[in-house]
């Protein structure tokens, strides 16, 4: 089978800027891709580009097999797309938004309207179904422009960092309708700034770096290159951390940190439940009192610093696109 | 389903949304409804009271012009509002639909339209309440209504085409006070131009407002020797001026609309 989505070489520039670099994708049918990174890494211009509203400066691309650029306007009713900033309608209704939606996708009056009550229960939207969407909630605005995304079944979909400004209910109900959407054959590439949603929800996840896609694999191969899991030590006295930093110090595969403040030790680590309970016993047998243990995925920024040696900060100062 | 089809049905869906706005809007609704009303009566008693014409009732003459300056006032709401989308993610959503992308521009100017008549209808109503008169036949008078709506549609792709060169609210309506004030009162709206001094009084005599104006005015019969018709081209033969005016506008500023909405989107 083809893939899905396929980019080579993307670039596009703004002014001096460079917001993609040569951005390649491959992205196979009915399955989920993570395009991690921080703000300015070049994501949402990618998905600005593979969804018709940009025009790449050099490079190629092709959605369900229709070039982004030559088959624009036929790819459009193959797709669809939820961005960063809800795309709906202050004035309209809930309902009025999503029935419009599925007009524009010619879906005609009767299933436009179905359709839109449809999405609306599955989003929890219904008792707010018949009002403005000016007295909605950032939550209710971020799930009504999902839906939006979903009216004409389309499939491949894009989700630009979908779960911003979304409560851990919405979030888990997002997860929950991208989790059967794949499992019904819909392709799906999604940007995030949290690997622990791409680890979640994708199968393959990028890291895009200054435009350009800087490790590729599922979410274990890149745990593994940057050291798997951290297991993390907070003990009662910051005494006792010099003696954790050397206890635990065999099990580390990295640098070991020492958070004097926070009274905390972080060890990378590879399997990280046997790696934490030889940490808790080896802490037991030297007798020092642990107030909290527990393992954690690596953050986007430790991601970052050990494939770039640079923290994902200075990327913020840059344009969003 | 053809291509045409299709457009012709997208743009009654957006020209649907606008109009749903519109009714939800207090201050859209206001510039469609209350506007128009209080320009009819502030102009016709505060000027209507203090000027008299010999053989010809000046709240009369009045009226056609405030039909036209209430069309070139209200536009600018729907070009403010079309900046405001522009702002917005609402576009974006749109691009990337299967949808025609003339829709959103014939849908916008199709419910302008309908604003357009809807703001007629009540100036005429309150205009007659308040002494305004058709002296002519009634198919000259819907021609006189058909040609004030023509110039409305045509002049809101004006609007449209400004809203999405600028792009930003505030400058849009900074811009489009500075312009629409004079293209108002730089006309025959509520002076006699030949009156005017030189400069003035040519501007006043080529401006398309004016051209608009008399045509209305002749067509509803609100003409006297009083204010006799200037010797200028375009407002002798104002019907057909009108006419070429709005061909002219329609011409040059429907794929200019057209051209600057792609770029205004693909930012």
């Amino acid at each position: 089978m083809p893939p899905a989505i396929t980019a080579e070489g993307l670039v596009k520039k703004y002014g001096d800027t460079v917001a993609l670099d040569g951005m390649d994708l491959s992205v196979p049918e009915g399955t989920v891709f993570g395009l991690l990174g921080p703000n300015g890494a070049g994501k949402t211009t990618t998905v600005r580009i593979l969804t018709t509203l940009l025009r790449p400066d050099a490079g190629r691309a092709a959605v369900a097999g229709f070039d982004v650029v030559a088959d624009a306007d036929r790819l459009r009713a193959h797709i669809g797309v939820s961005g960063q900033y809800a795309a709906v309608d202050d004035h309209l209704t809930g309902a009025e938004n999503l029935e419009m939606v599925g007009r524009l996708y010619h879906l005609g009056a009767k299933r436009s309207r179905r359709r839109a009550r449809e999405l609306l229960e599955r989003f929890d939207l219904t008792d707010a179904a018949d009002r403005p969407v000016q007295g909605y909630s950032g939550g209710m605005r971020r799930r009504l422009d999902l839906a939006g995304a979903l009216v004409a079944d389309p499939p491949v979909l894009f989700l630009d960092e979908p779960t911003t400004g979304l409560d851990p209910r919405a979030r888990t109900t997002l997860w929950d309708v991208v989790a059967e959407l794949v499992a019904g054959g819909t392709t799906v590439l999604l940007t995030t700034q949290y690997l622990e949603e791409a680890d979640r929800l994708a199968e393959t996840i990028a890291v895009v770096d200054h435009g350009r896609v800087i490790a590729l694999g599922t979410a274990d191969q890149l745990k593994d290159r940057i050291g798997g899991d951290r297991i993390q030590v907070t003990v009662e006295s910051a005494v006792d951390l010099e003696t954790v930093r050397r206890t635990l110090a065999p099990l580390a595969i990295g640098d070991v940190q020492t958070d004097a403040v926070a009274s905390q030790v972080t060890i990378p680590v590879v399997n990280g439940a046997a790696a934490l309970t030889a940490a808790l016993g080896r802490l037991a047998a030297e007798g020092v009192v642990v107030r909290d243990a527990g393992l954690r995925r690596p953050t986007l920024d430790e991601v970052f610093l050990t494939l770039t040696g640079h923290h994902t900060v200075e990327h913020t100062k840059e344009s969003v696109r | 389903m053809s291509t045409l089809r299709f457009a012709l049905a997208d743009g009654m869906t957006i020209a649907k949304r606008n109009a749903i706005k519109i009714k939800r809007a207090p201050d859209l609704l206001g510039g469609v409804v209350i506007l128009p009303i209080v320009f009819v009566l502030l102009f016709a008693y505060v000027f209507g009271s203090m000027i008299d014409l010999p053989g010809l009732s000046y709240r009369e003459y009045m009226i056609p012009g405030i039909f036209v300056q209430t069309i070139v006032m209200s536009a600018q709401i729907t070009g403010y509002t079309l900046t405001l989308d522009l702002q917005k993610g609402i576009f974006d959503r749109f691009r990337t639909l299967p949808m025609a992308p003339s829709a959103v521009l014939t849908g916008q100017t199709l419910s302008d339209l309908i604003t357009n008549l809807t703001s007629i209808v009540v100036m005429a109503l309150v205009g007659l309440a308040v002494g305004w008169r058709i002296h002519t036949s009634p198919h000259e008078a819907v021609l006189g209504f058909v040609l004030l709506l023509l110039f409305a549609y045509a002049f809101s792709w004006v609007t449209a085409a400004v809203a999405l060169a600028l792009r930003k609210p505030e400058v849009f309506n900074n811009l489009a006070t500075i312009v629409s004030m004079p293209l108002v009162f730089l006309s025959n709206a509520f002076v006699d131009s030949a009156r005017l001094p030189g400069p003035l009084r040519a501007v006043a005599e080529w401006n398309p407002v004016s051209t608009i104006i008399q045509a209305a005015r002749e067509l509803f019969g609100n003409t006297g020797s009083a204010m006799p018709v200037p010797d200028a081209w375009p407002l002798q033969n104002a019907v057909t001026a009108s006419l070429l005016w709005s061909a002219l506008l329609l011409i040059v500023f429907v794929p200019l609309s057209t051209r600057l909405y792609k770029r205004a989107v693909s930012q």
